[in-house]
């Protein structure tokens, strides 16, 4: 307590200009910058998985089992920092119990539970379920019973059933598709709809979320796939990582127009708020936004990947060229999330001075707690792609092993 | 009378009176024992919230900018000593002849204030006690994703610790800066208009101790009370009209810097 305190007295000397009394404490640490930034990567990810099943791009195809589990990986760890940042973690049941049904916040539980389990759980399940089938038959012993356990004691994979399969797949990604918009556009709507922040308040946020969220789904699948198949000895295929450079750079164009007009609509309309934001983006925000969200997360990502995908270089130099340029906007995005959630704290209300925000290292609320949610998600990753192998080389065999 | 009583008198009654005591003592817990949950709910059977509507009157030309609002404040509703947390502070307007805006409230004002830096240049000057605004419309409300912070039937917006997730979502919708996350309770705390007292008929421990009056505590709808007649003699303002919160906490002469 005493630490804490002290750490607050040294804030005050950070403050330029007025601030109310209590806002020198920043509310909303780094693990609420992370929620954010991890369900924007489950809706990107599932997102850029539907345009394989029902736009029916098929380059895409190596992408889509590995974005399904990527999407599940993230979504698992993403209420974790949230759960993490609660005064009191034990009443977070309270959300589900009883929910104030005007609260943005409260309808959290229930988005997600829906996208959890009827989205995505579903989706995965009926599109591994046959594989899940096959490989309980080929096993032994507890392997055997684990997957005959994960399909649900399900048996059956004649033509009919498979067909059933993939029509129960295409009617989720339908229903998934609104919903992974509906799971990050409500992000954002938690963070527009506060009229008290001016930085926030915006109609434009759940949009401009929605739209970085899928940018940053799709180049995490992009790094997700050149890894997996180097670790796996293999060339990425080509016509799919040229696929992902351009629907990421198509992404990448929209939401750096919206972010540019959400910016040029507050520069022109310039209301009694603008003096503090001016002042904030150019002293406290200059690295975080100006240089690393604007200038090394979207401007120099797409420099590169127009020219990576427009010119005739070698295949392994355009590869350098798209992953190089998803882990640039990987960090643009975790700028985006960070300038927005603690940028909106970072002046006062009063509209007349800035406060500070001092990240701790150790701590519930501190880097190392941060780093840890942002690994926890690759780690159950690895694990779901040791039960659930989505490769497609292997999908193939699996059968002819059988038949043999 | 006095010198009538003799040692045997003086046991007695004193032994009648310890007994009367311990008697007291024990009854009156166990009355509350046995009393049912719904007799406790109708306790304050003599306080009808149905028939309050709270509001509060600040006179900013009357506001001295002594803080012993906000030391009083501290002293009845537990909040913590330390400079970062307040349910009522007292600012600091200065403006100068460019009409440059100056602000500051150290301490919350607690101690008051120190001498203005340019006092040649000042072109007016005035404090402006802050709380929470016991918003009509309140965002604070509205956001509590469990329904713990809440508006009472006589107007309160009110926290209830004991339900309260600490999400400190309500601290960010709040406006005015009115809210903290107590750093012991781990749970929301503002200003309740001190509606311990004012149950009880008593004022909010600030209006009690301020030497000026410039708070005016009382009936927004009530014909008769001090907040009514200010209502009717006075302009009255309030902080941040555009954002449709419809604020409680009414001031007079309130400048348009103020925000």
């Amino acid at each position: 307590m005493q630490a804490h305190f002290a750490e607050l007295g040294a804030l005050i000397n950070q403050i330029s200009g007025f601030i109310y009394p209590n806002e020198i404490e920043l509310q909303w640490s780094i693990l609420i910058v992370i929620y954010p930034y991890l369900t924007g990567l489950v809706a990107g990810a599932f997102i850029l998985a539907s345009l394989e099943k029902v736009f029916n791009v098929k380059e895409l195809q190596p992408t889509y089992r590995l974005a399904l589990l990527c999407a599940l990986s993230f979504l698992i760890v993403a209420p974790m920092p949230l759960q993490a940042h609660l005064g009191h973690p034990e009443r977070s049941l309270e959300m589900f119990l009883t929910p104030n049904g005007n609260s943005a916040m409260a309808m959290f539980g229930f988005v997600y539970m829906w996208y959890l389990m009827l989205v995505l759980l579903l989706e995965i399940w009926f599109d591994f379920r046959a594989d899940m089938v096959r490989w309980s038959q080929e096993a032994r012993g507890i392997k055997r019973f684990f997957y005959s356990a994960l399909a649900l004691g399900s048996k059956d994979i004649s033509e009919e059933a498979v067909a059933f399969d993939h029509k129960a797949v295409y009617t989720i990604t339908l229903i998934g598709i609104p919903s992974a918009f509906i799971l990050h556009g409500y992000v954002g709507f938690i963070f527009g709809s506060i009229k008290a922040n001016p930085w926030w308040s915006s109609v434009l946020i759940p949009i401009v979320f929605l739209f970085s969220a899928i940018v940053s789904g799709i180049a995490m699948i992009l790094l997700i796939y050149y890894v997996s198949s180097l670790v796996r000895g293999q060339q990425p295929k080509m016509p799919c990582m040229d696929k992902l450079a351009s629907f990421l750079l198509y992404a990448l164009i929209l939401d750096f127009s919206l972010e540019s007009l959400d910016f040029i609509h507050r520069l022109y309309e310039s209301e009694e708020s603008i003096h503090i934001l001016s002042e904030l983006i150019v002293s406290k925000l200059f690295l975080s936004l100006t240089i690393v969200q604007i200038l090394l997360g979207t401007i120099l990502p797409l420099l590169l990947l127009a020219f990576g995908r427009y010119s005739r270089l070698p295949a392994e130099l355009k590869r350098i060229i798209y992953v190089l340029s998803a882990m640039l906007i990987q960090v643009g995005i975790f700028s985006t999330r960070w300038n927005v959630v603690i940028g909106g704290q970072l002046f006062s209300k009063s509209l007349r001075g800035l406060t500070a925000y001092k990240l701790e290292i150790g701590g519930q609320e501190g880097l190392i707690t941060a780093i840890g949610f942002l690994i926890l998600p690759f780690l159950i990753f690895l694990l779901l792609i040791k039960i659930l192998p989505p490769w497609e080389d292997e999908k193939e065999t699996v059968p002819a092993a059988i038949e043999a | 009378m006095a010198d009538k009583l003799n040692r045997r008198d003086f046991v007695r009654r004193a032994v009648e009176s310890a007994a009367s005591v311990v008697m007291l003592s024990v009854c009156g817990p166990m009355r509350s024992l046995g009393r049912a949950s719904e007799e406790a709910e109708a306790e304050p059977a003599a306080y009808d919230a149905t028939k309050h509507y709270y509001g509060m009157g600040v006179q900013i030309d009357k506001c001295i900018g002594c803080g012993r609002c906000a030391d009083a404040c501290k002293s009845e509703n537990d909040v913590p000593r330390e400079p970062f947390y307040f349910r009522t502070w007292v600012e600091r307007y200065i403006i100068d002849s460019e009409r440059e805006v100056h602000v500051d409230s150290p301490g919350g004002g607690i101690h008051g204030f120190p001498p203005p830096a340019t006092e040649e240049d000042i072109l007016r000057s005035f404090f402006v006690p802050k709380l929470c605004n016991h918003c009509d419309h309140p965002p604070c409300v509205q956001v509590c994703p469990v329904g713990a912070t809440f508006k009472t039937q006589d107007g309160v917006v009110l926290v209830d610790q004991d339900y309260c997730v600490g999400c400190r979502y309500c601290i960010q919708a709040c406006p005015y800066g009115a809210r903290y996350l107590h750093p012991e309770k781990h749970a929301a705390d503002k200003c309740t208009f001190c509606y311990h007292r004012i149950t009880k008929g008593m004022l909010p421990a600030c209006v009690e101790v301020c030497p000026t009056q410039a708070r005016v505590f009382g009936e927004i709808k009530g014909r008769s009370s001090p907040l009514h007649r200010l209502m009717k003699m006075e302009e009255i303002q309030v902080l941040k009209p555009e954002l449709n919160t419809e604020p409680k906490v009414l001031y007079t002469k309130l400048d348009g810097e103020v925000r």
